[in-house]
């Protein structure tokens, strides 16, 4: 078969079965959320879910009105190359959603500082990951170059901290 | 141009030390293939036909002769001793092993350089124009916004998932060097009637199977305004880009789909969510990068004449020198298209050579240019002749920019897995064929890509060939009237398809009758072809 | 049809011929099989995931070696036709 390198389409996985089990690897401190993890638009016809999954192909704004009542969101990837779920989850914090924002799938450690950036806390891969190599791989890099929804200083913001300590 | 600081390095060397922990893991088979292979590509790692190819950046095709000596150590060291220059900008390396690409990594960050994101689903190398800084048409130098791009653009969060490829092109003049309308995002930096700097910013251009010239999105972009606005683009991107088939997972076809009218408006939208949210870099970064790009510091008094009594070397003036903007330089552009070469190859023994030269002459810059040359930026006039000479010596003088046998050729079926047939050879007969009459023939962009992907950017081509495949064997179709300049227009097949020799006959054909029909020498094929139209062409190749 | 199987080494990307009892460089040693008994063998190094791009390739028998029937698995086994410099020796660059 020969290396069709990039151009592999990956829509129309499968997304996994709803699932109630604990997140493999959660960097929150609070109780996690206990309650049904519902559809997106079972979450919408209710009036009191509060654990909502989002599909690559959801629109996350569409939360956007709930997210008082919201403690979980997870984010499924079918694919970790379909990257919607990162621009889902950055949407989120950007409109202020605190609560649990888990990724779950097909999810591993070289993703891990993609998604803790754009605001992930919770995690549910499909293979259990290797603590050391999660470790190694948050810790690895030093500065970041743009801002985004970890609360991380830009490389910039810091260049302009070092220029006023002159 | 741009030299790392202590954050850039730190960045820079934890990639290198990442990818030598995913290399490791690999090899330990602690990861699968379908999942390191992403993470190879995302350091610009290929497997094609022989071996690994890797995919070296050069940052808007700048680099300093300390950078250019490295990629001839890395050649002689890690591959069989020489380089190709790419469409991109950037350089390939045909004969990797995996073993040692981090390793290899490791020596170009010691030299500031890289190979993050040359393939992948994610943001590529920012390209820009190879006379930059030098040029007298520019409003200003386009580099230090496509070094902010490039920085904005490194290991970005949100878009390193994306549907597709997605490459950038920066521009500061009306004359496009760059082929910025066939581009993602193609941006022209202009200036306002409050002589303030900002963008034309148009979306959704490109080759390949579907070829489109990037309609204009937003007139004017103010500079405070530059970041939010590239994230707004690429989060409606990211988010409405279609994951269901590869060749429609483009922008172009989102904003073909959507129309352009209806794209802007939810590119708008975004933007103004994201405005607020305090992305962009603030004006004393502008500032720190934009310094380090100065005017060079060069002579104005240097002599301003040219002493052009030697016949060979008043032709490589004329064909191959553009005027620069300080009295007494010039900027030199250096053929890697001798004929019966290989388009965009250089030797590791040239590469050094060119290395000493921009140190000597070049303000110690090289350039290289998406059409597969290199420039030397800032050459002083009364220098020129004995650089020349030099360059003759080393089988890079060939006096032939922008004629007939200055091809564009993707390394095609002879390299590359993708490809459908091999364009080189092709590229090589065709540059025979034609160059003892390429000085009658005139301005003559021709373009070969292996197959469709059309890195070889047959669209943009004056005369442009494709590979494709037929029934197993390789097979040509031939398209005019393709133009990558401002002039941007896409080329379009004549005609039923050749084989190898068809297609160099069939060329062969194309020009003599552009000699017959043209309005006098000085009436460019390209326009005697827009002039006259495609049915003339197509009788004199097919009968 | 008679095939050949080919692959990639992993850890250099050297291209790879099944002799019948290991991988060898050169496509004169690559053992001749039926498509089936080429398609079996990729499953059965598949999974170890160490060599990539396993493909059977169909070949006609000359008397140097077996001779891909593609251009594209020719320049495979011989290299860019442009480069006759780096030809491997199995079969000469104009075979391509």
């Amino acid at each position: 078969m020969a290396d069709n390198q990039d151009q592999i389409a990956v829509g129309g996985a499968v997304p996994p079965v709803l699932d109630d089990t604990p997140a493999r690897l959660r960097l929150r401190s609070d109780a996690p959320d206990d309650g049904p993890l519902v559809s997106l638009g079972d979450f919408l016809a209710s009036s009191n879910a509060a654990a909502v999954r989002l599909d690559p192909a959801d629109d996350a704004r569409v939360l956007v009105p709930h997210l008082a009542r919201l403690r979980l969101v997870e984010v499924s990837f079918p694919k970790f190359r379909d990257g919607r779920g990162y621009s889902a989850a950055r949407l989120l914090r950007e409109h202020g959603y605190a609560g649990e924002l888990r990724a779950a799938g097909d999810i591993n450690e070289d993703q891990m500082q993609f998604l803790r950036r754009v605001g992930f806390d919770a995690f549910q891969p499909d293979r259990p990951l290797d603590a050391a190599v999660v470790a190694r791989t948050l810790a690895r890099f030093p500065a970041v170059y743009m801002k985004s929804s970890d609360g991380k200083n830009p490389a910039w913001a810091l260049r302009a901290a070092q220029q006023k300590n002159g | 141009m741009y030299r790392y600081d202590a954050i850039d390095q730190g960045i820079v060397d934890a990639r290198v030390d990442e990818y030598k922990d995913q290399v490791a893991r690999r090899l330990a088979g602690e990861i699968s293939e379908d999942d390191f292979k992403p993470l190879r590509l995302m350091n610009g790692i290929y497997l094609q036909l022989h071996a690994y190819m890797i995919r070296v950046a050069i940052p808007y095709g700048t680099l300093s002769s300390a950078q250019m000596r490295m990629l001839g150590h890395i050649a002689r060291k890690y591959d069989r001793d020489y380089g190709h220059f790419t469409t991109r900008q950037n350089i390939q390396y045909n004969w990797i092993k995996l073993e040692e690409t981090p390793a290899l990594l490791a020596d170009l960050a010691s030299v500031e350089m890289h190979a993050f994101q040359t393939s992948g689903n994610c943001i590529r190398n920012i390209s820009s124009d190879q006379f930059a800084g030098a040029a007298a048409d520019e409003v200003a130098d386009p580099r230090p916004y496509a070094e902010l791009l490039r920085q904005w653009s490194t290991l970005h969060p949100e878009f390193s998932f994306l549907p597709r490829k997605f490459k950038i092109a920066v521009i500061a003049s009306d004359t496009d060097r760059a082929a910025m309308r066939l581009h993602d995002i193609g941006l022209q930096l202009v200036k306002n009637d409050a002589g303030e700097l900002g963008f034309k910013v148009y979306v959704g251009g490109g080759m390949g199977r579907t070829p489109i010239i990037g309609p204009l999105i937003r007139e004017w972009l103010p500079m405070d305004d530059y970041l939010s606005y590239m994230e707004a683009i690429l989060r409606v991107y990211n988010r409405y880009g279609r994951r269901d088939n590869i060749y429609k997972a483009r922008i172009k076809i989102l904003v073909s789909e959507l129309g352009a009218e209806e794209f802007t408006r939810q590119t708008e939208e975004e933007f103004a969510h994201l405005k607020p949210l305090g992305l962009d870099a603030p004006k004393a970064e502008f500032e720190r990068i934009i310094a380090q790009f100065p005017d060079p510091d060069l002579d104005a008094s240097a002599p301003d004449t040219l002493d052009l009594s030697n016949e060979d070397f008043a032709a490589w003036v004329r064909q191959n020198t553009h005027p620069h903007k300080t009295p007494g330089h010039i900027i030199v552009t250096i053929s890697l298209k001798p004929v019966g070469g290989i388009p965009g190859d250089a030797s590791s023994a040239q590469i050094d050579l060119i290395a000493d030269l921009a140190e000597r002459h070049g303000g110690d810059e090289i350039r290289v240019t998406h059409t597969q040359n290199l420039v030397l930026p800032h050459v002083r006039k009364d220098a020129l002749f004995g650089l020349w000479q030099t360059l003759k010596g080393a089988g890079l003088a060939s006096a032939n920019l922008d004629l007939a046998s200055d091809i564009i050729a993707c390394p095609g079926m002879d390299y590359c897995t993708l490809a459908n047939a091999r364009s080189i050879p092709v590229a090589q007969e065709i540059a025979k064929k034609l160059a003892p009459k390429e000085l009658e023939l005139g301005q003559m962009r021709i373009r070969v890509s292996g197959c469709i992907n059309g890195c070889g950017h047959h669209h943009a081509g004056h005369i442009g060939i494709l590979g494709v495949d037929k029934k197993g064997e390789e097979s040509y179709q031939l398209l005019l009237g393709g133009s990558g300049a401002e002039d941007t227009s896409l080329a379009k097949i004549l005609g039923p398809g050749f084989d190898e020799d068809g297609i160099v006959k069939a060329v062969e054909k194309v020009v003599a009758h552009y000699l017959v029909v043209r309005e006098g020498p000085s009436e460019r094929f390209l326009d005697t072809y827009r002039r006259l139209g495609a049915q003339t062409f197509k009788e004199a190749v097919y009968g | 049809m008679p095939y050949v199987l080919t692959g990639n080494r992993l850890e250099t990307g050297d291209v790879l011929w099944w002799d019948g009892a290991d991988w060898s460089l050169h496509i004169r040693d690559a053992a001749i099989l039926e498509k089936p008994d080429a398609e079996a063998l990729v499953a059965k190094f598949l999974p170890a995931e160490r060599i990539s791009d396993l493909v059977p390739v169909e070949v006609t028998l000359t008397e140097a070696a077996p001779r891909p029937t593609t251009t594209r698995e020719r320049v495979r086994a011989i290299g860019p036709s442009v480069r006759p410099d780096f030809a491997r020796p199995s079969l000469n660059v104009s075979e391509i």
